[in-house]
């Protein structure tokens, strides 16, 4: 794994499994254009080979033209020995090479169920911009879902912004919260403009900066249990997305659910959406071979 | 008799010194975080100019988000109550209100004698109060002050996808990077806001006279975009956003509308 730094901000990374010769494979991608990161990943005969993490830029296109090729960087592969790919995410429109778009919500399901195993029934989505709550069947198909992106309480991009406002990198923002001696009482403030506000009032009291975060922390998982007490949660139960690796908010999110959170390390919870679309690319070039 | 009004807001205290119901001082200071330190210094300000001590005040009325944090007072008023009165008094012929603040927006409608009928607020979510704007403002790098009237100097109209103030900003750097001009964008802030506080308003419904209070009233842009919003003219009164203050102490001196 290949990792590189910006400052505050979430790590890049990309990843390719040296295992696999992709020689003479048929090889697919998902590219998923998200409002903050976007992933691409590759698969040699449906087999996951190689992966992409990156920041999204402002244009759409040219984030998903840099996903696919970091994520194909030093491997020999060219675009050209892509033979299907799929779009998906807000920006699934704009993915130029693409064949077609699929909604994230689909790939979301179809990526948790090749992660986590055909158990999975719930997938909490907790994406830069959107939060989603997933119901889907042993094959990954989506049986109910529910959105929230409106909003930015409750989202990675609500993270962000603490994390800059307390000058603490974003990888670190989870742990940090829950350095604590006694859970502080959550932020009571909804909308994150007013959040920031409330936690600089905190500061300014002496509050230390772990112990503002455990409040934020606290908050977000409050606010996402509503999510998904409206759309029910059945085991098993992953968590998809940045703010998977955040463990301040799994963690408080773990001890109200009253569920299991699948451990969700094996993958990098991010690439779901695009794995899923890698998958769907897969089984359309079958079936367009078939015919 | 005289009396005093203290509207602690979000963002500032407003006081108002009314004498036998007419202003004789009025004072604004920024709440910032030591907000009883700032309200007791915005009191001495309206005294110093009234000309008069505390002992000389008949009867205190505090409201506002921070109501209970007032250094003294004798009773309490909800906002939407001390508006309307406030409204009614400035322009007796209003019968619906609108409030925009820097963290609450309200809709209200009042009778003749200032007494609320029916309201509508948003204190949950910053897409409908000041601090959307000024979030705005500073993405933009425009003074907050020149931002209302930059928005009246639009070419287009280009909607504004995001509800949310967090993703607003990232949308406006999309803008930016898009090559939208400053005015266009400022023009897609405002009607968005205005589109917010509308759904708000319809809620409850309103008449053609509207009166518009509160410190975003003094936005030139949002009042226009408002306006088409609703198809009529909002009335702005002079210093929008010492109604609440001034509603406070007329309350306190048990004004109820008429002369």
């Amino acid at each position: 794994m290949v990792e590189k730094s910006e400052l505050w901000r979430w790590t890049e990374s990309r990843w390719t499994n040296e295992d696999i010769d992709w020689k003479g494979k048929i090889i697919t991608s998902g590219v998923d254009v998200g409002s903050v990161s976007s992933q691409a990943v590759i698969l040699a005969d449906g087999q996951l080979y190689a992966f992409s993490n990156m920041r999204t830029g402002s244009d759409s296109p040219d984030s998903a033209m840099k996903a696919i090729n970091w994520a194909i960087e030093d491997t020999g592969l060219k675009l050209d020995d892509i033979v299907y790919t799929i779009g998906t995410g807000y920006g699934r429109v704009n993915v130029p090479f693409s064949q077609r778009a699929i909604t994230e919500i689909a790939c979301h399901a179809r990526g948790a169920n090749f992660m986590y195993g055909p158990t999975v029934r719930t997938i909490l989505d907790m994406g830069g911009q959107d939060c989603k709550a997933i119901r889907c069947d042993e094959r990954g198909k989506v049986t109910n879902f529910l959105m929230n992106d409106k909003c930015a309480a409750g989202t990675g991009r609500g993270m962000e912004v603490f994390a800059d406002l307390l000058g603490i990198s974003i990888n670190d923002v989870g742990d940090l919260s829950l350095d604590v001696d006694k859970e502080p009482p959550p932020v009571s403030s909804t909308c994150v403009v007013y959040a920031k506000t409330e936690a600089t009032g905190l500061l300014r009291e002496g509050w230390p900066k772990n112990k503002v975060l455990a409040a934020y922390c606290s908050a977000m998982a409050h606010r996402i249990i509503s999510l998904l007490e409206r759309i029910g949660v059945e085991e098993d139960f992953a968590i998809t997305g940045g703010i998977a690796k955040n463990k301040g908010v799994v963690t408080r999110l773990q001890k109200e659910v009253g569920v299991k959170i699948m451990d969700t390390s094996k993958y990098d919870p991010q690439i779901a959406g695009a794995l899923g679309a890698a998958l769907f690319a897969k089984a359309l070039y079958d079936k367009g071979k078939r015919k | 008799m005289i009396t005093m009004g203290i509207d602690l807001g979000a963002k500032n205290v407003k006081v108002v010194i009314l004498k036998d119901n007419k202003v004789v001082a009025k004072s604004n200071v920024l709440a910032g975080f030591e907000v009883t330190k700032n309200a007791q210094k915005a009191i001495d300000m309206a005294l110093k100019k009234a000309g008069i001590t505390k002992d000389d005040l008949d009867k205190v009325v505090s409201t506002g988000a921070g109501e209970k944090l007032a250094p003294f007072y004798d009773e309490t008023k909800s906002m939407v109550g001390c508006d309307s009165l406030g409204a009614v008094y400035l322009h007796p012929a209003t019968r619906s209100v609108i409030d925009v603040g820097a963290e609450e927006g309200r809709g209200m409608r009042c009778d003749e004698t200032g007494k609320v009928l029916d309201f509508e607020v948003n204190e949950k979510c910053a897409a409908g109060a000041g601090a959307f704007t000024e979030a705005m403002s500073r993405a933009l790098e425009v003074p907050l002050e020149e931002f209302g009237a930059l928005s009246l100097k639009a070419t287009e109209e280009i909607p504004m996808n995001a509800q949310c103030t967090v993703f607003a900003e990232s949308e406006v750097v999309t803008m930016v990077h898009n090559k939208v001009s400053k005015a266009n964008m400022a023009k897609a802030v405002h009607d968005a806001m205005a589109s917010r506080i509308s759904s708000m308003i319809r809620k409850i419904g309103f008449n053609k006279d509207v009166l518009l209070v509160g410190g975003v009233a003094k936005n030139v842009g949002f009042v226009e975009s408002l306006n088409k919003d609703l198809e009529l003219k909002v009335v702005v009164p002079k210093d929008p956003e010492y109604v609440g203050a001034l509603g406070a102490a007329l309350a306190a001196a048990g004004w109820k509308g008429g002369k």
